[in-house]
C-alpha cells in the first residue's frame, strides 16, 4: 500500500474552514465568511483533482495513517485514511459537487441571518462526508457517518424557530438512529469473530470464506444489519420517512446533503462491503428487493406530489432504490457509476428547483407556477437538460448508469428489470410532470407584487423573502447560475465515462479483487443484441413518460383532475404517501409515547424513582417533624433533656453495678 | 466519724436541688445560683472523698472547680446585666429569641 501523504488534509481543510467560521463568523463580514468557506473547500476539491491525476490504478490502494487510536489487546483501531478507486471516485463527487454546491449557497443563502452559520454547517458537513469516505476502517467510517447525520441534522432545521424545521431535523435523526443501531451491531460482530475493522484486514480474512449458500450464517447477519444501515442513512425502505421531510432544510442542502452526497452513503457503505455481500446471497436478495420496492413505491408517491421539492425528494429515494438494486444483483461499479451520475442531476436538479423558488419569492407550490421559462431561462434550460438526463434519454448521464443497472438486473431476474422499468417510466412521467407543471403553459400561476408576507405559510423557502418584494419572477444572479450550468455540462456528458464499460474496468480492482466465484459472464451470442434491446426498451419508456407527462399538463391540462377523481381513493393514497407516515404514527410513534408517558414516566419516573426519593424525604421530614419539639428554644428544656440524659446514664450504671 | 455515704447524700441531695432549681426557676439569677449549688454538691463528694482515701487531690480538685466557678460567675453575673439591659426582664422563658 503506497502511503500518500496529503491525503488527510482532503478531509481536514473543511473542518478547519467550518472551525474558523463556526468560532469567528459571527464577527465577521460576510465576505470574508465566503472567502473561507469557498477557500477551504476550493483547496479541499483541487487537492483531490491533484491526488486524482497522479492516480494510478497499479499503485493503489494509497494509505495514509494519521495517528493511533484504539490500542486493546490484539484489536486496534487507527485513524488511517484509505484512498482505492472507489473511495476516489466518492472523492471527488463530494468535493467536486460540493464545491459547486458551496458556491450556490453564497447567492442562495446570502441574505439570511445565519449565513456564518450556515457556511460553518456546510464546511463541517464536507468534512465527515470526506471521513466517511476516504476511511479506512470500519469505526472511521461510522464516524464520518454519524458526523453527517449530525450535519444533516444541523442543516435540516436550520431555520429552527420553524417548528416544522426543527421536528423534521428531530425525525431524520431519530430515523438514522435506528439505521445506524444496526451498522453498530454489524461492527460488533466484525469485532468479535474477526478482530479487526481495518477493510484490507477484515477482507483478507473474509477472502478465504464461501458463500453462504444454505441460508443464514455470520456473513449474512452482518450484511443484513449493514444494510439496516443504509436503509436508514440512504432513506429506503422501510426507514426512507426522513428524506421528504428534510426538504424543510434550505434547498442548497437538500441538494448537497440529501440528494448528491450523505444519502448516497448507504450505497458507498454496500459497495465497499462487497466482500461481504458476495458471500452472503441471501443478504444480497434482500438489498435487491428493497431497492427495486424502493425505487417503485417511492416514484409512485412522487407523481401525485405539489411540492417541488418533495417530488425531487421522492425522485431522490426512488434513485436511491436504483442504485441498491444495482448493489444486490452484485453490479457494483453499475451502483457507483449511478451513484456518481445522479450526484450530478439530482444536485442539478435540486439547485435549479432552488433557483426557481429563490426567482419567485419562497413558493414551492407547482400549482402556482407556470411559464417560469420566460422569467429564468437559464434555469429552464439547465433543469431541462437535468430532467432529460435523469428520465434516461441518451446519450445524458442517467442513460447510461441506469440502463447499465437495468441489465445487470436483468442477468439476475426479469422481476428485478420488469419492476425498474416501469419505474424508469414513472420517473420520466413525473418530472416532464414537474417541467410542465413549472415551466410550461402559458400564464405564471403565482401571484406578483402581493404582500411580502403571504407566503408565511410556506415559511422562508429562502433568506431574502423581504428583501425582493415579489414583482416578477426573475433569474437568479450569476453566483447560481454558474454552478447549475458546470452540473448541466456534467449531466450532459458525464454519461460518457461509462461508455464501453470504462467506468467498470476502472473500478474492478476494488470489486473483482477475489469474489467467491468470478462468474464470467457468459457471453452469449444474443448479450450484445439483448443489451441493445433492453436499452432500447428503456428509452422507449422514458419517452413515453414524457408523452403521457406532455398530454396530461401540457395538452390537455384538465385531464389529470379528472384522472385523479376516477381513481378516486388510491389516489388519494398516493397523495398522502400511502399513509406512511400516519401508519408508523400508529405502529411506532404512539405507542412509543404513550408507553413512555404512562409507563416510564407516570409509572417508573414518577412512580419509583421520584416516590422512592421524595418519600425517602417525606420520612425524614415527619420523623424530624416529631424530633423537633425536642428543640423548642426554651433554655430549661434543654437543661430538663440533659438531667433526664445524665439520669439514663446514672440509672445504666448503676444497673451495670447491681448485675 | 461520720461516715462517707452521709457526706455522699448530703452531696447528691444538694446536687439534686441545683438540678431541681435550675429546671423549674425562672429567674436567671436563681438559676444561677442553683448552678452553684450544684457544684457545692459536687465539691462535697470530692471533699468527702479526699478524706476518706487520704488523697489531696480531690481537695486540689474543689479548689480547681471553686476558681472556675468565681470565674465563671464574674461572666454570668456580667451576661445576666447585659441581658437584662437588653431585655429588661430577668425571665428565662421571655429571652428566647432563638426559638423557632
Amino acid at each position: 500500500m503506497t502511503p500518500n501523504p496529503y491525503l488527510w488534509l482532503i478531509p481536514v481543510l473543511p473542518l478547519a474552514g467550518a472551525a474558523i467560521n463556526g468560532f469567528f463568523g459571527r464577527q465577521s463580514s460576510k465576505k470574508a465568511i465566503t472567502a473561507v468557506a469557498l477557500m477551504f473547500c476550493g483547496a479541499a476539491f483541487a487537492l483531490a483533482l491533484f491526488i486524482a491525476l497522479r492516480f494510478s490504478s497499479a499503485a493503489a490502494p494509497y494509505s495514509f495513517p494519521l495517528a493511533h487510536w484504539i490500542r486493546s489487546g490484539t484489536f486496534s483501531v487507527d485513524f488511517d485514511f484509505y484512498l482505492d478507486q472507489l473511495s476516489l471516485v466518492m472523492m471527488l463527487v463530494v468535493t467536486g459537487v460540493g464545491f459547486l454546491i458551496h458556491i450556490y449557497s453564497v447567492g442562495y443563502m446570502w441574505d439570511d441571518d445565519g449565513y456564518y452559520r450556515f457556511m460553518a454547517y456546510l464546511n463541517l458537513f464536507m468534512f465527515f462526508m470526506l471521513t466517511l469516505v476516504l476511511a479506512k476502517n470500519y469505526l472511521m467510517m461510522f464516524i464520518g457517518w454519524e458526523g453527517v447525520g449530525l450535519a444533516s441534522y444541523l442543516l435540516i432545521g436550520f431555520w429552527f424557530v420553524k417548528d416544522s424545521a426543527a421536528a423534521a431535523g428531530k425525525k431524520a435523526f431519530i430515523v438514522n438512529r435506528i439505521g445506524d443501531f444496526g451498522f453498530l451491531i454489524a461492527l460488533f460482530l466484525m469485532i468479535k469473530n474477526f478482530g479487526t475493522l481495518d477493510f484490507p484486514a477484515l477482507f483478507a480474512k473474509i477472502q478465504p470464506l464461501g458463500a453462504e449458500t444454505a441460508g443464514a450464517g455470520l456473513l449474512t447477519a452482518i450484511g443484513l444489519l449493514l444494510m439496516v444501515g443504509a436503509a436508514g442513512k440512504s432513506a429506503q425502505l422501510p426507514l426512507y420517512v426522513w428524506l421528504p421531510d428534510a426538504m424543510e432544510g434550505p434547498t442548497p442542502v437538500s441538494a448537497l446533503i440529501h440528494a448528491a452526497t450523505m444519502v448516497t452513503a448507504g450505497v458507498y457503505m454496500v459497495a465497499r462491503s462487497h466482500m461481504i455481500f458476495e458471500r452472503a446471497p441471501a443478504a444480497m436478495t434482500v438489498v435487491a428487493i428493497i431497492g427495486t420496492l424502493t425505487a417503485l413505491f417511492a416514484a409512485t408517491i412522487g407523481v401525485a406530489q405539489t411540492d417541488i421539492k418533495k417530488v425531487l425528494a421522492y425522485s431522490t429515494v426512488s434513485q436511491l432504490g436504483y442504485m441498491f438494486m444495482a448493489c444486490g444483483v452484485g453490479a457494483f461499479s453499475a451502483g457507483i457509476f449511478h451513484l456518481m451520475t445522479h450526484a450530478f442531476f439530482k444536485g442539478l436538479l435540486f439547485l435549479a428547483a432552488g433557483s426557481v423558488i429563490h426567482g419567485i419569492g419562497g413558493e414551492q407550490d407547482m400549482r402556482k407556477m407556470g411559464a417560469l421559462r420566460r422569467y429564468m431561462p437559464g434555469t429552464f434550460i439547465t433543469m431541462g437538460i437535468a430532467t432529460l438526463a435523469i428520465a434516461g434519454i441518451p446519450p445524458l448521464a442517467g442513460f447510461w448508469s441506469k440502463d447499465e443497472i437495468l441489465a445487470k438486473a436483468f442477468e439476475m431476474s426479469a422481476v428485478y428489470w420488469l419492476i425498474g422499468v416501469i419505474t424508469a417510466f414513472i420517473t420520466s412521467f413525473y418530472m416532464f410532470r414537474l417541467m410542465y407543471m413549472t415551466f410550461g403553459g402559458d400564464d405564471y400561476r403565482g401571484a406578483p407584487a402581493e404582500d411580502p408576507h403571504a407566503h408565511a405559510s410556506h415559511g422562508h423557502g429562502h433568506g431574502n423573502d423581504d428583501a425582493h418584494g415579489h414583482h416578477e419572477p426573475h433569474e437568479s444572479p450569476w453566483v447560481m447560475l454558474g454552478p447549475l450550468v458546470i452540473l448541466a455540462v456534467l449531466s450532459l456528458f458525464g454519461g460518457f465515462v461509462g461508455y464501453h464499460d470504462h467506468f467498470q474496468h476502472f473500478l474492478d480492482p476494488v470489486f473483482k479483487a477475489g469474489g467467491p466465484e468470478l462468474q464470467e459472464a457468459v457471453q452469449e451470442a444474443g448479450a450484445k443484441t439483448r443489451e441493445y434491446l433492453l436499452m432500447g426498451i428503456s428509452v422507449l419508456v422514458a419517452g413515453l413518460g414524457w408523452f403521457f407527462a406532455w398530454l396530461l399538463y401540457s395538452s390537455k391540462p384538465e385531464l389529470p383532475a379528472r384522472i385523479a377523481a376516477s381513481f378516486g381513493s388510491f389516489y388519494k393514497a398516493v397523495a398522502s404517501k400511502y399513509y406512511v407516515d400516519e401508519l408508523y404514527a400508529v405502529l411506532f410513534v404512539k405507542p412509543l409515547i404513550n408507553g413512555s408517558t404512562e409507563i416510564l414516566w407516570h409509572g417508573v419516573d414518577q412512580g419509583v424513582i421520584d416516590a422512592t426519593v421524595n418519600n425517602s424525604a417525606d420520612a425524614a421530614r415527619h420523623v424530624s417533624d416529631e424530633a423537633r419539639h425536642m428543640q423548642s428554644g426554651n433554655l430549661r428544656s434543654y437543661a430538663g433533656w440533659v438531667a433526664a440524659g445524665g439520669a439514663l446514664v446514672i440509672a445504666y450504671m448503676v444497673w451495670m453495678g447491681v448485675r | 466519724m461520720v461516715p462517707l455515704s452521709y457526706y455522699l447524700v448530703l452531696g447528691g441531695i444538694l446536687f439534686v436541688c441545683g438540678v431541681l432549681g435550675f429546671l423549674i426557676k425562672r429567674n436567671i439569677i436563681t438559676i444561677f445560683m442553683s448552678i452553684e449549688l450544684m457544684l457545692n454538691g459536687v465539691n462535697l463528694s470530692f471533699v468527702a472523698f479526699a478524706a476518706q482515701w487520704h488523697s489531696l487531690s480531690g481537695q486540689i480538685f474543689v479548689f480547681f472547680v471553686m476558681v472556675v466557678a468565681a470565674a465563671e460567675s464574674a461572666v454570668g453575673l456580667a451576661i445576666i446585666i447585659a441581658v437584662y439591659r437588653t431585655r429588661e426582664t430577668l425571665n428565662v422563658d421571655q429571652v428566647n429569641l432563638l426559638k423557632l
